[in-house]
């Protein structure tokens, strides 16, 4: 069984390589490079699968999950500019992809002893940009 | 690997009627959607791509070479059309295919399909699937491995 819980934040970032030109930044990330950063209200929605409990009846207390999400994304994330407040983001470039990466990192460790163990992290950009990533290798080898 | 995914709309309007069957039974089968001047919908696709980070830019797909080709095999061609008099598949084809979503999803399938390796010509990203809704109460999802 997949369970999902869902959380918000709203942060800036801009997409911009520094050892690239203004140019081939403006090429690769078109809007997202302007300098100056913009923002976005993201959705991140975090899925567990695992077998309900069969005394409570549950994968994981959704308490405890909240409580998880809370402090592993919405407190680090929140508010804040990602490139200049948000490790790794001073060196890697603040993309969908690798924030859904970062969010799995930050998750993994803390959800893989219990009956639901981390399945899926989508993050939505905006409405109409989500990605989704499931833990496999982000590169190919 | 990821699963990027992206939202597009348009607006079509459609007629669901079979050559292969009578009036009566078209009547019966499609009720209000077999009105003979047809009606229109507001719908949604998603178009869900996979494939590895690209090391250097730390996405898996360049968002404006999917927008482009999904606006030109997709979204232009159809938005603002009526797909039974407008497009081939539709229109002019013996015999027609009736324009429901399972049609109309699996040939935006295939039309990404086809020209797909045109713009995305390495190993990665792959076109994974694609989702389509005439209203938001209905889903329809194809993968593109299912179709040719």
């Amino acid at each position: 069984m997949v369970i999902t819980r869902k959380v918000e934040f709203s942060a800036s970032h801009v997409c911009r390589d520094p050892r690239l030109s203004d140019r081939e930044n403006q090429r690769i990330y078109g809007l997202a490079a302007n300098p100056h950063g913009h923002g976005h209200n993201y959705v991140v929605e975090v899925s567990l699968k695992g077998d309900p409990d069969p005394v409570t009846g549950m994968v994981l207390d959704l308490k405890e999950l909240k409580a998880i999400l809370e402090r592993e994304i919405v407190e680090p994330y929140d508010h804040r500019f990602l490139n200049y407040e948000v490790p790794p983001f001073d060196r890697q470039v603040p993309t969908t992809e690798n924030i859904a990466l970062d969010i799995w990192r930050r998750l993994e460790p803390r959800l893989s002893d219990g009956r639901g163990k981390l399945h899926a992290v989508r993050v939505y950009e905006t409405p109409d940009l989500y990605v989704d990533y499931f833990g496999e290798p982000a590169c190919s080898a | 690997m990821f699963r990027v995914t992206r939202r597009y709309e348009f607006a079509a309007s459609h007629r669901l009627h079979s050559g292969e069957l009578s009036d009566e039974e078209n009547r019966r089968l499609y009720g209000k959607c077999n009105n003979p001047y047809g009606h229109g919908h507001n719908y949604v696709v998603e178009v869900s791509v996979r494939g590895p980070l690209e090391g250097a830019t730390g996405r898996a797909v360049d968002i404006a070479i999917l927008d482009e080709l999904v606006a030109r095999e997709v979204v232009r061609p159809l938005d603002h059309h009526d797909l039974n008099r407008e497009v081939a598949v539709f229109a002019s084809v013996v015999p027609a295919l009736v324009p429901t979503s399972e049609n109309l999803g699996i040939e935006i399938c295939r039309r990404l399909k086809r020209n797909w390796k045109q713009v995305f010509p390495g190993e990665w990203p792959k076109l994974e699937k694609i989702r389509i809704g005439e209203t938001a109460r209905n889903i329809f999802e194809v993968g593109a491995d299912e179709i040719e």
